[in-house]
């Protein structure tokens, strides 16, 4: 069991952290604040690689390992959680199914333009009447000759109406329920694709959510995802592997709500003295470091075991609830440990808990991901 | 085009504390960096590269540790490097350390363009650009803010005191570059990273550069420092901090009237 | 000189090791080892409590006869046919220089009818001016300039040449002593003769002002030196003074210059000439934007002062490189000195310190400008300059 990072892990973690603390940390506040998702910081944060981190050289990536870009998402996270969703989107949920299921020439088109860093992803799974319930897809393809025409919708799709490439799922048979969804890669600027409303949200607001309208899309033969029917499939392994960019993006938004309770702790000063050195306060700071390093750990693991091609399906489940519900209280606390000024808007704390909440529901609920971890364990 | 970008590491000396009971430097947890103004000498050099096509060479004299700065000018899209490292380069002062540098170029072989950053922030001389250009017997355009290239001819901006001049010159040319809009360094690519972390780079000594052994080092600087002390604190001034903002500019403007400073 | 440790007597404390400037000392199986960052400054070998450091001399080649080096030299730059400032703030402390030395002063001037300015030279406090007029010298060019300097120092081998720290000071300097082989000590901020050597000591600032250094130059001739504008006070003018111009022809040929200037081009801003101004307002990064640099400019309207900036505003792109004051910008010494929403980061305060009056603006009562200030005004910059424009525009029409 090795607690070291390899050198090239350590340089991706600290060229995320200086990424996040000159590009990103000086506007976070107003970006979040005006609801900005701004387009050319995504397109630097592309630029630099950050997409093309855990791919083969041959399709345009960097070559390191999995984990590398777990760290990325975390660092940007502890910054701009939006970013690091945007990132995590990138890579686990548009990049990552194209580099697993795609054919050579799916990847040349599709996956090399996004891990070069020109190319921003999408995934559209979840519809008004399916979330959780994935099998209720009312989006369908019809084969029509060389040509699937899809229609339908899909909503709450991160970097929605932003993405160059976006992976679709639809029924291709009603009668086969689960086996009856395929995916596809979709561009945008099809005839017939449009983009909804941007959701208003309680937080993540650099980030962009929206409404993907299909109608009547032509999408060609060669831009079905795998085989027919084999859409659910590559939903679920996709959502695994997302999962720990989930996670990640949950430590971060954790990590930050720890450091800035140390920092505030220590500089509040009530009855004469500075509120660290109340158990009370430094109790709950412990705590908040504990169960930290707990979720970093589980998340890590998952990153390893999904590099190394090992199953992972329960542990990035184990992260991801794991490292969302610790985001959630340790911001919540933090929030406590600033008192009246933590719930002012002039204070970043109240916004890590917003922000925090997302993570226990987005890419699987964590009541999901508990099914997935009984699941496998009461098999 | 071969272009040779000489940089130092050095201090983040931004990042330097006095302690206030000892008045001395506290050096601990102070970062060690690519000089500033080196980067900018460096993005200057890229764009020259990314514009027509130019193999870039980093050079650098100092001890060991210096690869790690060598090595993110790697990662921003270096082509080579090579640290200059001996014990007996130990003590240069600028001409030593110029002499050193200019060994080194030469061994490199053909340069069209040298660039250096104006000055290093630790030592702040801004001497040994032009002490190399010298030593090669090469002409030089200091301060420079902007540049293009128009066949063997650079065509230079150099800042002066309240604009810049064009100047043009033919190549090989050496050019200090200051921190300018038009050289803000690019951000490293993480596949540039990984590639600078398995580079190997080379070091060559004083004997490889065929420097001679009297004009490196302790012996061949003419300058040695005698003594460093802190910097001698002012006397505190008088501090207005009235309830509103007028009324201590009032105060303010009543003292100097009294002062007959305005 | 080097620095070397007696290992029998280093017990390892790792004193000298803290206490290095340079990061150069560490400590290897209890053992303190100097490495290679070492300038000899010999910091460690007064906190050594064992005195197992000591500074050894290494002989040094002597390779010139330095007797025969004699006089003070101050090289004389123009801008638009005027003496710079710097230049007869050199003149002034040149003379005192060679006083001591009990030796002449000579100005140097290049350029293109420019006799005229030698009463002006003679007047700071020279005894002689070299003058080279030629129509390759009407404009500095690094190579013509270079070597009727070099050329003349050879000749006339003077024991001591000062050099304005300007920008084109710094172009000429070191081209000068890398061809003639000889230390240039840059950027100073004080001249003195060593008392026991006889030497200049060339006092500077370094590592962004956190230290001060004096360098001597022992062995080579002439000892050679920058030294920034701003910071010695100009000599009063005595036109009774007079002295003698020694004429040289240059030997410079137009395809010598290998730089050929195409244009220049003035960039009307209003931080022109720091170093040359009277009051200067600068603004930092409390300003908060770009845009409230305008409140900066405002006062500075009323005051006819010049706008200076820090390196915090500099670097985020609000103002131009040319207006930054500090280590690694402009040296300026005002009689006022205005700094609003500047911290004052030593790196700062080594540009700006030797002003007459400073003046601050901040609204942490705790930031080291104040410790520089003469008077200081805790308050938000963007509330206080306003009323501050408002107020000098009312007593001003008094």
């Amino acid at each position: 069991m090795e607690f070291e990072l390899t050198e090239d892990q350590e340089t991706i973690q600290q060229m995320a952290k200086e990424f996040a603390e000159q590009k990103l940390a000086p506007t976070v506040e107003e970006r979040e604040e005006q609801h900005i998702f701004d387009r050319s910081l995504v397109n630097e944060m592309c630029e630099a690689g950050f997409n093309g981190i855990c791919f083969p050289e041959a399709y345009g990536g960097a070559e390191g390992d999995y984990l590398s870009y777990i760290l990325a998402v975390e660092e940007l996270s502890k910054v701009d959680d939006g970013m690091g969703i945007t990132l995590s989107v990138n890579v686990s949920l548009c990049a990552g199914p194209i580099m697993s299921y795609g054919t050579e020439e799916q990847k040349q088109k599709y996956l090399r333009p996004i891990a070069e860093g020109r190319h921003v992803g999408a995934f559209g799974l979840t519809e008004p009447n399916a979330g959780t319930d994935a099998a209720s897809q009312q989006t369908v393809a019809k084969l029509e000759g060389d040509h699937y025409i899809l229609n339908g919708n899909k909503i709450f799709i991160t970097n929605g109406s932003e993405a160059d490439t976006y992976i679709v799922f639809a029924m291709t048979d009603k009668t086969k329920r689960l086996k009856g969804i395929s995916a596809f890669i979709l561009e945008k600027g099809m005839p017939g694709f449009t983009f909804g409303k941007r959701e208003s949200k309680m937080g993540g607001h650099t980030s962009i959510t929206t409404e993907l309208v299909f109608k009547d899309v032509k999408i060609p033969k060669e831009n079905l995802l795998g085989k027919e029917g084999e859409g659910f499939k590559i939903a679920m392994t996709t959502l695994d592997a997302g999962r720990i960019g989930v996670a990640a993006q949950a430590l971060g938004i954790a990590e930050a709500a720890l450091a800035y309770s140390i920092k505030y702790s220590k500089e509040r000063v009530q009855f004469g003295k500075p509120i660290s050195s109340f158990q009370a306060i430094a109790f709950k700071i412990a705590d908040m470091a504990m169960k930290i390093d707990a979720a970093r750990f589980l998340v890590y693991r998952a990153a390893c075991l999904k590099n190394d091609g090992k199953p992972f399906s329960k542990e990035a489940a184990m992260a991801k609830a794991y490292a969302s519900d610790v985001a959630m209280e340790v911001t919540t606390d933090a929030v406590q440990v600033y008192g009246g000024y933590g719930y002012t808007t002039d204070y970043p704390v109240e916004r890590l808990m917003r922000n925090a909440k997302i993570t226990q529901i987005y890419e699987g609920t964590n009541e999901v991901q508990r099914m997935v971890i009984s699941g496998a364990l009461l098999r | 085009m071969e272009i040779v970008v000489c940089i130092k590491q050095v201090p983040d000396t931004t990042e330097v504390k006095i302690d206030p009971v000892t008045n001395t430097l506290i050096r601990q947890g102070v970062p060690s960096i690519v000089n500033p103004f080196d980067k900018n000498a460096l993005e200057a050099a890229l764009q020259l590269k990314d514009k027509y096509g130019a193999k870039i060479t980093v050079i650098s004299m100092g001890p060991p540790q210096a690869k790690a700065a060598l090595k993110e000018c790697l990662s921003m899209g270096a082509d080579t490097a090579i640290l200059v490292s001996d014990r007996a380069f130990g003590g240069a002062d600028t001409l030593a350390t110029s002499y050193t540098l200019a060994a080194c170029i030469r061994k490199i072989g053909k340069v069209d363009v040298i660039f250096c950053g104006k000055q290093a922030i630790d030592g702040d001389t801004a001497q040994v650009g032009p002490e190399t250009a010298e030593h090669l017997g090469i002409p030089q355009v200091t301060y420079v803010s902007n540049l293009d290239i128009k066949g063997d001819t650079a065509i230079v901006d150099r800042e002066c005191e309240d604009g810049y001049e064009v100047i043009e010159v033919k190549m090989p040319v050496l050019m200090s570059v200051i921190k300018s809009a038009a050289f803000e360094p690019r951000f490293p690519t993480i596949k540039g990273k990984m590639k600078a972390n398995r580079a190997e780079i080379a070091v060559w000594s004083a004997a490889d550069v065929k420097a001679d052994e009297k004009r490196i080092g302790l012996t061949g600087s003419p300058t040695k420092v005698s003594k460093i002390f802190s910097p001698p604190r002012r006397v505190q001034g008088i501090l207005i901090a009235e309830p509103t903002a007028k009324e201590s500019v009032t105060v303010l403007l009543d003292k100097l009237a009294e002062a007959k400073i305005v | 000189m080097a620095v070397i440790i007696d290992e029998e007597k280093c017990i390892g404390c790792g004193i000298c090791e803290t206490t290095c400037p340079f990061g150069a000392i560490s400590l290897k199986n209890s053992k303190a080892i100097i490495g290679l960052a070492c300038t000899q400054c010999g910091a460690c070998v007064d906190v050594c409590p064992v005195g197992a450091i000591s500074r050894v001399e290494v002989a040094q080649e002597v390779t010139m006869d330095k007797t025969q080096y004699k006089n003070v030299w101050v090289y004389i730059e123009t801008v638009e046919g005027k003496i710079k400032n710097v230049s007869l703030e050199l003149l002034g402390e040149g003379r005192k220089l060679a006083d001591k030395m009990g030796q002449h002063l000579a100005g140097v001037l290049l350029g293109k009818d420019v006799e005229s300015l030698s009463k002006d030279i003679f007047a700071a406090g020279a005894d002689e001016l070299y003058l080279v007029e030629a129509d390759e010298l009407a404009h500095y060019n690094t190579d013509g300039y270079t070597t009727v300097v070099a050329n003349l120092i050879q000749e006339h081998k003077p024991s001591v040449v000062l050099v304005g720290a300007t920008n084109d000071g710094r172009d000429l300097g070191p081209r000068i002593a890398s061809r003639i082989a000889t230390g240039l000590t840059a950027d100073c901020t004080g001249l003195a003769i060593d008392d026991e050597t006889g030497l200049v000591a060339w006092t500077r600032p370094a590592f962004g002002g956190n230290i001060m250094a004096t360098i001597l130059c022992p062995e080579h001739r002439p000892q050679m030196g920058t030294v920034r504008p701003s910071v010695f006070k100009k000599p009063l003018l005595d036109y009774d003074r007079c002295g003698k111009i020694i004429r040289v022809k240059s030997t410079v040929k137009p395809e010598d210059i290998r730089t050929k200037l195409t244009d220049v081009v003035k960039v009307c801003t209003t931080c022109c000439n720091l170093e040359e101004a009277e009051i200067i307002v600068s603004g930092g990064r409390g300003l908060g934007k770009p845009e409230n640099f305008k409140l900066v400019e405002d006062l500075a309207e009323v005051l006819g002062a010049t706008v200076g900036a820090s390196r915090a505003a500099v670097d985020a792109g609000w103002k131009p490189h040319m207006c930054q004051v500090g280590q690694t910008g402009k040296t300026v010494g005002p009689k006022i000195y205005i700094a609003c929403g500047i911290s004052g980061a030593v790196q700062h305060l080594v540009g700006m310190s030797s002003s007459d009056i400073i003046i601050a603006i901040n609204r942490d009562k705790d930031a080291p400008i104040f410790q520089v200030a003469n008077y200081g005004i805790v308050g938000d910059v963007m509330e206080v300059l306003p009323i501050m424009t408002e107020e000098f525009k009312k007593r001003k029409a008094c």
